[in-house]
């Protein structure tokens, strides 16, 4: 590059780039670092004010968010002495832990109705995208537009219709109900995105395959599959961040067997009132698997959420 | 190696017609060209002929076997697409291997099949190359290795040179056809480009709006054009065409053209009316003597020969002579016909007249 490039960028334009990159970058992740850090703060480090940015790490957020503990007399207290370090830790209250608490089963069925619903987006999403693609489809531009028009309201607009079909029919608080829910809500948004990469791919390779000896399926599955990998991963991420934060419908249709995680956090409540650390150790896990999911698929991600605008 | 032979082929997409009837034979061997402008249903024909699309109507015979309702990959057959679609997430290696692979082949035979592909190809220094990489003409000789390896009845080639530069496209020709020559398989190629078709070509089938317009060797359809269409599409410049409005009577000689007698060939069918008098640029002489008068109005140079553009009461000609005849712009001058390439058509119907010299190219199609 010369220094009279008109295209490429001078010095100082890169710096001023680079400084609003790192700027943009904090202001984003502020609240998030805010969130990790609470999640390691006492009780009253927590609510301290003016805010403190730097304080004396402790995991008793983690232990409350994993327990659920009872207070207990003096004498108890001497004659049983804490066998582990979390019981050390809710010792400061006098109290002994009880019992694990409800937030594992609560994860888990976060995990348990993401991923499931997120898996049949995709897979459904990904015949039906590869049949509007490569079939004629009688009325196919209205199917497509009727499918897309599911997502023109907020979901939570039917909220109260959907509560009635699934009192009804016995899908509230069930992880069936909420998966059934998910899927629906995020087959639409599959079927477009990667209706869009199916298209990309040039028919020609299928065609290869059918005359290489391959059934219909089979070239689907060996020569159409692989190359939609980049387009199927980053639909995936999309659905699971949905399903994943839903807070809405989880809240209305959902109270105990399967409730998800989001829900939930926000009740955990501690000695006198809201457990603030407990809540921020809960927002830190629940971060965890979409934050190990989007890296595991990253490398398919830039080009997927460019829409296919870059030529490969 | 087979015979191929498809009859009264159709082919609706829904409202459209992409081939309304086509009849032809391809004999063992032979390397056949499918020739027409874009949208003429030649590829249409083709993915017929090879499985990818299901005929609306009519019969294809490999073999002497009806396949038409037959898969693709049931009907022994190799498909050279124009982007050459090679998997791209497989090196060269797999690439040319896959199809032996699907019909379960040994990992070694396979491996040493495909090895000898290579040498045939001379593409044995990139067998473990992804394909990504890989130019134009190595892509090609690629596809064309997948479709070898097989070993099928016929290849079935759709444009394969039309992704490549003019200068390689030369280059791969020879090598495709020379190629053709030493395995002898029966080959079909769709293409756009009637210099490449006349190149390669044993036969030639010229298409148009679904139709089979022509069907021959490349001379005979040169010379003899069975359509206006054919006339206008084979030869660069294309064949001249006069309209007049006149009389040919069975069994004439001659005809009136602009009060002036021109030979032609002797005529097997008459037509009154609309009539059009084809004849190739080479065979338009430049004569002060003849009566058939034309002014020149532009020469180009090319070489060997010139094409001089004249005008004449029944539109403009062009001419392709030696280039050192002297010719001005802007002179008279006359125009004398070689009597033995004359092609009539009727300008109605756009078939040609049978004459003494299209006759036998005629009853062939």
């Amino acid at each position: 590059m010369s220094d009279f490039s008109v295209i490429a960028a001078s010095k100082t334009q890169k710096w001023v780039a680079g400084i609003l990159v790192v700027a943009y970058a904090v202001i984003t992740l502020l609240p998030l670092l805010w969130i990790i850090a609470t999640g390691f703060k006492s009780p009253s480090d927590a609510i301290a004010y003016p805010p403190k940015v730097l304080f004396e790490p402790t995991l008793e957020g983690y232990v409350n968010l994993f327990t659920t503990r009872t207070r207990q007399t003096a004498e108890y207290l001497a004659a049983h002495p804490p066998q582990t370090w979390y019981e050390e830790i809710v010792r400061k209250y006098d109290m002994v832990i009880a019992g694990p608490s409800r937030f594992g089963g609560r994860f888990m069925n976060s995990v348990i109705i993401g991923f499931v619903s997120t898996f049949l987006s995709v897979f459904l999403g990904t015949l039906a995208a590869y049949a509007f693609s490569r079939f004629r489809i009688p009325l196919k531009d209205d199917l497509m537009f009727f499918i897309l028009s599911t997502r023109m309201m907020p979901p939570i607009a039917v909220a109260i219709p959907i509560f009635l079909m699934f009192r009804a029919l016995g899908l509230s608080d069930t992880h069936a109900g909420m998966i059934l829910l998910y899927t629906a809500v995020n087959l639409s948004l599959a079927v477009w995105l990667l209706k869009g990469f199916i298209d990309e791919i040039p028919r020609e390779y299928e065609e290869a395959a059918l005359i290489d000896g391959y059934t219909r399926f089979q070239a689907f599955y060996k020569v159409v599959l692989p190359q939609a990998a980049t387009g199927i991963a980053s639909t995936a991420i999309f659905c699971l961040i949905f399903a994943w934060n839903e807070y809405a419908f989880a809240v209305l249709l959902t109270s105990g067997t399967a409730q998800t995680a989001p829900p939930f956090i926000p009740t955990i409540i501690g000695v006198g009132g809201q457990d603030w650390p407990a809540v921020a150790a809960g927002a830190t896990i629940f971060l965890l698997p979409v934050v190990v999911f989007t890296i595991l698929l990253r490398k398919h991600l830039l080009r997927g959420i460019t829409f296919g605008a870059v030529r490969k | 190696m087979a015979q191929i032979r498809i009859d009264n082929l159709r082919k609706d997409f829904g409202d459209f017609t992409a081939v309304k009837s086509s009849s032809f034979t391809i004999e063992d061997g032979e390397f056949f060209m499918l020739l027409g402008p874009s949208g003429c249903g030649k590829t249409t024909t083709l993915r017929m002929m090879a499985g990818l699309e299901l005929p609306t109507s009519g019969e294809i015979y490999i073999d002497g076997e009806e396949v038409g309702g037959r898969r693709a990959s049931q009907r022994d057959i190799a498909f050279v697409f124009q982007m050459f679609a090679l998997y791209p997430h497989m090196n060269v290696r797999r690439n040319i291997g896959y199809p032996l692979r699907s019909q379960g082949a040994s990992r070694a035979d396979t491996r040493r099949k495909v090895e000898e592909i290579a040498r045939l190809l001379g593409i044995t220094d990139i067998l473990d190359s992804p394909v990504g990489g890989l130019s134009g003409g190595d892509r090609q000789r690629v596809a064309l290795g997948r479709a070898i390896v097989r070993e099928p009845k016929a290849f079935f080639m759709d444009e394969p040179l039309g992704a490549l530069d003019a200068e390689f496209r030369e280059h791969m020709a020879e090598e495709l056809r020379a190629l053709h020559d030493r395995m002898g398989a029966t080959t079909i190629y769709v293409t756009h480009d009637q210099l490449e078709a006349m190149q390669m070509g044993d036969k030639i089938v010229v298409m148009n709006h679904g139709m089979v317009e022509q069907f021959g060797v490349p001379q005979d359809l040169y010379d003899w054009p069975a359509t206006l269409f054919v006339a206008g599409f084979l030869g660069s410049p294309p064949m001249n065409v006069l309209f007049f409005n006149g009389t040919v009577a069975e069994g004439a000689e001659t005809l009136t053209l602009g009060g002036q007698e021109i030979a032609v060939p002797v005529t097997r069918e008459g037509a009154k009316g609309n009539v059009a008098l084809g004849i190739r640029p080479e065979h338009v002489h430049l004569d002060t003597e003849a009566g058939y008068r034309a002014k020149v109005i532009a020469t180009e140079y090319l070489g060997t020969t010139q094409i001089v553009t004249l005008r004449t009461e029944h539109g403009d000609i062009k001419a392709r002579i030696p280039s050192h005849q002297k010719v001005t712009e802007g002179e008279t001058t006359g125009l004398r016909f070689d009597a033995r390439k004359i092609t009539l058509f009727n300008a109605d119907t756009s078939q040609a007249l049978r004459s003494a010299g299209n006759e036998g190219v005629l009853s062939l199609g």
